[in-house]
Parts: structure tokens; C-alpha cells; sequence
């Protein structure tokens, strides 16, 4: 919440939950931001380091072991390997052959004889487990993985979870929500099986879950949410029908989602919480690019035609990043582009005037820079992340913090091939992670070659 | 059921269980992220799996089904299962009711739990609503944003009449008379709401999103911009009032000389003001909103088209 002060037309002014909750995560917050103020710069550049080493060794012995409290999770198994293998791939490393091979063989028994993959060897199949597992498998990358996938049996369990609605059911009997529209089309995209019958009324549901907030909520009539946000516009964009929402209003309710802590919340005055670094901040890096794309005059940007991804397509390239040579714009030019500082654009001669006007458009519309600070100084631990101070770390927020922040570092870009600029990354360079595609939420990387792997169409 | 783990009799100890054999986890060799169960979760599980694949649909399957669940409640295998041996034994879904209560404090975030509830409820049918809104009410308790609890109950006014009948009815006055006084009252409770936490974003987005789809009336009714005057005024938790305002001029509103004040007097001295109100509110808001600074600048840079768009829409009605 922002503006917490009490207005003083209030004589008898009393704190509510939602503002006593919010005061004493923004104590322990500054608390942290004061201290790290106050520390010499050597000291700031050490606790802004990513933990490479400790995160590393956090998630190796999870892919390894888990304790009993983990029974809990029993039936979200693949989740598990995807937080973990998808964490393992942003930090720019990959498991050893044996390993590699025990996930992949892992994870095939969870694959359901009638299509789709479970929590666990045996269970039901499940619209989540089956994203996850897939996402695992191209992450992991190679022949041996990739083919293990049964595209034909997949692409049936699609269809039987396809609901009247136009959306999904999460499984046979199972809830109808945004969450599984979005798994069921993102899973079928990368692996390029979407049909115009799983397509068919998707975009009808997720505009109906569209509030009068702006963002988009799990099912008709319930609160905006960030989650949920990040499913449907991902899920719009994939079916190539993300003019029919409301953008705009989508975009303002998007950027309010960022606190002064730095971090995102999931929902109107509720608490930041790292994981919505990935939700929110993913969703406004998809937001960023819709905008790049139209400002940019691409013609094809405004027929529907546009952010296809059933094919390779320049429009799709775009949000994997083209070439814009904004390495060539000078980081003074790049301070000064924004205001009204008298630079004379047209005369500085190294800096073509359309390049900075492209530059400006290229500004992320969320601070990027506060975002990579709450999730160094407030989320990361030794060894994964959470998601806020006083909360334990966990395997699930270690991805989505990192996918976060993947998202942060790589907000200014248009261009996958050329690195992000230095001032892209808070603290040291080597924080750099290695690039996403920010729909399917896997390393461009492997997405690309899984991409390839499936293009043949069944 | 809950029982502590000393009052549990192993199933491989119970006569009922003697003719079953409990089917072992295949996960096979060498599995990735592997899970330490405890013993009594292991034996639950197998015997679980024996019932499952022979599909048992009897009262002790029934029965197993809720220790399975107590162990691990986000099983929706286990759970299909369970609706399915429900409707077999036809059985009483009231005592199921309080199945569901009984676990809902500490799973009240569980995606199954509140799936299973809804598909009891509906088979209830209405004479459920009456519960179902108090059971959401007693979550709220603990917990006033649980969005599940919050669905639901949504979900229980949707499907048994109530919450929309009111909204289509306001709907369809306002379109027939639009100085239906008893109509706009939900505009005066979100006034009223502002006036006195204007700090609270909740109550201006639901202001702006009851105009959603009828911009004239947004843009001609006095009160939606008599509030950001007074807001502006103060001069404290200004932000919303300007984004408000913000729209309100995209959409062609005309301000009044005081407005105009209002804006100028948020103005630092060394900064001119514009001609264009909705160019200085933008500047104005870079300021006091720093977080969203990059938004703020992009907003000002489509401001022509926005006003053009608006004022076009504002014509064709």
C-alpha cells in the first residue's frame, strides 16, 4: 500500500490488518536496506552477490534427497524437478550424465499409459504435473529427454481435460481455472501440438476472468491476482489473442503491484512476496515486449498474426529478442534519455536520434533495479531463496525468485544475442543469469532446441 | 481422525486389511527427488494403491481414503478416488460437510479441500448455501483474503442466486434511467470509502472499474471528481486522486478552475506547468510516485493518442 499515511480527516484512527501487516514486513525490510546503506562498498557488493555455490549445492541435494516433510508434496513430484532443474539451468549450470539420466527416467514414470503425467508414479495425470514434467524434460534437453515426451498421448489428455467453458480441467474430475488453461497451452505450444480445438473458447475464458481491476483472476468473479495474471496474459499472447484484453488497465493494475520494498505483491494491499517476482515481473517483461512490438510499427504486430508460436515466425522473435544495436547508446545518453535534460539528441553523433527514441520505449515499466535489490537482500539465504524475510526458503521460491530475476536483468532487452549492459545487473556482473523465454518460463536455450526437436507437427 | 501417530493401529495389523496386500511404490531405480516417508504414510500409501487399482469402492475404502488424506491433502488422485466411492455408497455428503471442515484450518490454502467442497456443495444444492457462506465466513476469521475461501463464496452466491441478481438489476436501471438514484448508491458507498482512507487503492479501483464499461457517465458525473479535488486538497495519499484524474482528462472530463488549482499547487516552484493539465498531473506524479516513474513518462508520451481515443468515444455516445 502506498500513501499509509492517516489522513487527517480521521479523528479516531485505528490500523487495520492489512496496514499493521504491511508496517511490520516494511520495518524488517528498510531494516534490511538501512544496514546494507550503511556497510562500505566492498561490503554492499558482497551481500548483493547471487550465491551461486550456495544455491547450487541447495538444490543438488534436494534432487537427491528429501525429508519427511516433504510427504506433503508427495503429489507434485515433477514440480519439484522443474523448480529445481529449471534453477540449476538459470544459474548457467547442468546436472552430471547419471543424474541426468535418473530424472529423465524419473520422470517418464510419472507419464500416465493414457497420456499426461501425474504427481508421482501411479497417480492421475494433471494438467500442472504434466507442465512441470514437460518443462523438466526440455530444460534437461537432448535427444534422450526430449524423446522420452509422447506428444500423440500428451495431446489427447489435452483434449480430454478441454472444458465447456473454453478452459481446462487440472484433471479428470479436477478444477476448471486460468492455471490450467495456461499449462495446458503452454505445454502444447512447446511442443507444438496446439490445434485450433484446444485453442477454440480459451480466449473467451480468460477475458471473463479479467476484473474490473485490470488484472486477471483464477476463475470468473474472483480477485485479480498475480498468478493468474501471469497465466492468462501468457496464455493470450500464446493463442495469439492478447489484443482482446483490457491492456491497458491490465499494465496499471501491473505496475501498482510493486511495493516500496522493491518486490511484488500478488494483490491489491497484500504482502510483497519474492515469488511474484516471476508472476508480476515475468508479466510485465511480456507487457514490455507487446508494446516494443507495436511502437516499433511491425506491421504484421497488428494483424493477428503476431506472437504465433505454433511456428517460427519474426514476430515470435521479438520476444525472444532481435537485433537493435543498443550497445551502441552511451550509458550518459541513457541517463538523460527520459528527462528534459537539453541534450540535443539530434547532434550527438554517435547516437542516432530513432535509436533513443527506441531506447526510451525500452525502459522497463516496472523498476527493475528495486527488484533485483529485494531479491538479493531480501529473499536470497544461503542456499535458495524465500519469500520475505522471516519466511523459510524453499524450492519453489528459489525458482521463481531467480526466474524473477532472470526477468529483471534481462528488462532492457530486445536482443537475446547481445548480453545485457553492465547497469542491466545489480551488483556485480556475474549475477548475469542465463536468458528465458519469459511465456513458458524455460531457458531460451533449451526452449529453442526443444523447439527445433518438435518441428515436425504430429 | 486425527489421532496422534501412538494411537494408530498399522493396517497390517487391523483383521478388516488382512486379505488386502498393499501395493509398493514404483518409483524405481535410482529416482530423482526421492521422499523420506515415514512408515505409516508408506503402509497408507500401499494399501491405498491395492484399493485404487482394484478399484474398491466400499467402506473401507472410504475410511482409507481420509487417512490417506490426512497425511498428504493435496493427493487429488486419492481424493478423485474418494468422490468416486462417495457416489457408489451414495453415501450422506452432509457428514462429508464435516469432513472437509474438519481439515479446512489447517489446509485452508489447498486447491483439493476446496474443489472437494464445491462438488459437495453443488450436489447439495441449494439448501447448502446457508452453510457454505458461513463456513467461508469462519475461514475469513483467520484469514479475511483467502482467495479460495473467497471463490467459493463467490462461487456459492453465482450459482444460487443473490450477489449477481443485484448487480444485473443495478445494470439494467442505470441503463434505463441513468439518475436512478438507488442505482448509483454503490457509486456513493465507494465515495464514502475514499473519503475516509483515501490512502486505500481497493476502493478507488472499484470506483473507476463501475464505470468500466460507460465512459460518459464517468467523465459527467461531479462526484467522481469532487472527490480527487477534496483528496488533492489535503495534499496527503495524493497518487490515486491524480491517476483518476489522469483518466478522467484522457476521456475529454473538462476540469473546473479549482481542479486546475489543485493540480498547480502539487507543482514543486521550480518545475512550469503545462497548458496541457494531463501533461503537468504526469509530471506531478513523477515526483511523489518515484516507483513508477518509467509508467508515469510513458503515460505522458501517449497522452495524445489517449485523448484522442477518448474524446472520439465521448462523441459517439
Amino acid at each position: 500500500m502506498i500513501g499509509m499515511e492517516p489522513s487527517s480527516s480521521s479523528p479516531e484512527w485505528k490500523p487495520t490488518v492489512s496496514q499493521e501487516e504491511q508496517w511490520i514486513l516494511e520495518r524488517q525490510v528498510f531494516h534490511i536496506y538501512q544496514l546494507f546503506c550503511n556497510i562500505p562498498p566492498k561490503s554492499q557488493a558482497v551481500m548483493l552477490e547471487l550465491q551461486r555455490d550456495n544455491h547450487i549445492e541447495y538444490l543438488m541435494k534436494g534432487l537427491r534427497h528429501l525429508g519427511p516433510s516433504f510427504s506433503v508434496l508427495d503429489a507434485n513430484r515433477p514440480w519439484i524437478c522443474y523448480w529445481i532443474l529449471h534453477s540449476i539451468a538459470l544459474l548457467g549450470e547442468s546436472v552430471d550424465d547419471a543424474l541426468e539420466h535418473n530424472a529423465i527416467h524419473f520422470i517418464s514414470r510419472c507419464q500416465d499409459q493414457h497420456g499426461g503425467y501425474g504427481g508421482g508414479p501411479g497417480q492421475m495425470p494433471h494438467l500442472a504435473t504434466t507442465y512441470a514434467a514437460v518443462n523438466s524434460l526440455i530444460t534437461l534437453g537432448g535427444h534422450r529427454s526430449l524423446g522420452s515426451i509422447n506428444r500423440v498421448k500428451i495431446y489427447s489428455f489435452l483434449r480430454r481435460m478441454k472444458h465447456t467453458s473454453g478452459g481446462f480441467s487440472m484433471h479428470d474430475g479436477g478444477e476448471v481455472d486460468v492455471r490450467a488453461c495456461y499449462t495446458a497451452i503452454s505445454v502444447a505450444c512447446a511442443l507444438n501440438i496446439l490445434d485450433e480445438d484446444l485453442v477454440q473458447g480459451v480466449g473467451d475464458y480468460i477475458l471473463s476472468c479479467q476484473t474490473y481491476e485490470g488484472g486477471i483472476a483464477g476463475e470468473p468473479g474472483s480477485e485479480a491476482h498475480g498468478g493468474y495474471t501471469f497465466c492468462g496474459l501468457a496464455t493470450m499472447i500464446l493463442v495469439n489473442e492478447v489484443n482482446r484484453l483490457d491492456l491497458a488497465s491490465l499494465t496499471d493494475w501491473l505496475v501498482f503491484r510493486q511495493g516500496v520494498e522493491g518486490g511484488f505483491q500478488g494483490r491489491t494491499n497484500k504482502l510483497v512476496d519474492g515469488c511474484y517476482s516471476f508472476w508480476q515481473g515475468g508479466a510485465a517483461v511480456l507487457i514490455q515486449r507487446l508494446h516494443a512490438a507495436a511502437g516499433e510499427g511491425h506491421s504484421s504486430v497488428r494483424s493477428n498474426e503476431s506472437f504465433t508460436s505454433s511456428e517460427f515466425s519474426d514476430d515470435e522473435e521479438l520476444l525472444e529478442g532481435t537485433s537493435s544495436g543498443m550497445a551502441e547508446i552511451s550509458p550518459d545518453v541513457e541517463e538523460d534519455a527520459g528527462r528534459d535534460s537539453g541534450i540535443d539528441h539530434a547532434n550527438s553523433s554517435s547516437i542516432p536520434f530513432n535509436l533513443t527514441q527506441r531506447h526510451i520505449e525500452a525502459e522497463p515499466i516496472f523498476q527493475s533495479h528495486a527488484l533485483q535489490q529485494y531479491i538479493l537482500l531480501c529473499s536470497q539465504v544461503e542456499g535458495g531463496f524465500r519469500d520475505k524475510p522471516g519466511k523459510n526458503r524453499d524450492h519453489y521460491h528459489t525458482c521463481y525468485c531467480l526466474s524473477g530475476l532472470a526477468a529483471a536483468q534481462y528488462s532492457w532487452s530486445k536482443d537475446a544475442d547481445s548480453p545485457p549492459l553492465p547497469r542491466s545487473v545489480l551488483g556485480p556482473y556475474s549475477n548475469l543469469l542465463e536468458p528465458i523465454n519469459p511465456l513458458c518460463n524455460i531457458v531460451l536455450k533449451q526452449y529453442n532446441e526443444a523447439r527445433q526437436f518438435f518441428s515436425k507437427p504430429l | 481422525m486425527d489421532s496422534d501417530e501412538d494411537d494408530r493401529i498399522p493396517l497390517s495389523q487391523r483383521p478388516e486389511w488382512s486379505d488386502v496386500t498393499p501395493v509398493p511404490q514404483d518409483d524405481g531405480p535410482n529416482p530423482v527427488v526421492p521422499i523420506s516417508y515415514s512408515k505409516e504414510f508408506a503402509e497408507t500409501m500401499g494399501y491405498v494403491r491395492a484399493v485404487y487399482l482394484a478399484d474398491e469402492r466400499s467402506h473401507r475404502a472410504l475410511q482409507l481414503t481420509a487417512e490417506a488424506i490426512h497425511f498428504n491433502a493435496g493427493n487429488y488422485t486419492v481424493w478423485q478416488f474418494r468422490r468416486l466411492i462417495l457416489e457408489a455408497l451414495n453415501a450422506d455428503l452432509h457428514d462429508e460437510l464435516e469432513f472437509v471442515e474438519h481439515l479446512a484450518s489447517k489446509n485452508s490454502k489447498n486447491y483439493q479441500l476446496w474443489h472437494h467442497r464445491r462438488w459437495v456443495a453443488e450436489k447439495l444444492g441449494t439448501e447448502a448455501a446457508g452453510r457454505e457462506l458461513e463456513f467461508t465466513k469462519k475461514i475469513f476469521v483467520n484469514d479475511a483474503k483467502n482467495y479460495h475461501a473467497w471463490s467459493h463464496r463467490q462461487w456459492v452466491l453465482q450459482t444460487l442466486g443473490g450477489w449477481e441478481d443485484e448487480l444485473a438489476y443495478c445494470d439494467e436501471l442505470l441503463e434505463d434511467d441513468i439518475f436512478n438514484n438507488s442505482a448509483w448508491n454503490q457509486v456513493s458507498y465507494a465515495v464514502k470509502a475514499i473519503l475516509t482512507k483515501p490512502e486505500n487503492e481497493s476502493s478507488w479501483r472499484y470506483l473507476r472499474g463501475l464505470y468500466k464499461n460507460s465512459m460518459p457517465s464517468f467523465v459527467m458525473d461531479r462526484r467522481v471528481s469532487t472527490v480527487c479535488l477534496t483528496v488533492l486538497t489535503t495534499k496527503a495519499n495524493c497518487v490515486f486522486a491524480l491517476s483518476l484524474l489522469l483518466d478522467l482528462l484522457s476521456n475529454g472530463f473538462e476540469p473546473n478552475q479549482e481542479l486546475k488549482n489543485a493540480v498547480e499547487a502539487l507543482l514543486p516552484e521550480s518545475r512550469d506547468q503545462d497548458s496541457d493539465m494531463a501533461v503537468t498531473i504526469c509530471s506531478v506524479l513523477e515526483i511523489v510516485d518515484p516507483m513508477r516513474v518509467n509508467y508515469w513518462r510513458w503515460r505522458k508520451k501517449s497522452l495524445h493518442s489517449e485523448v484522442e481515443e477518448g474524446v472520439r468515444n465521448l462523441r459517439v455516445h
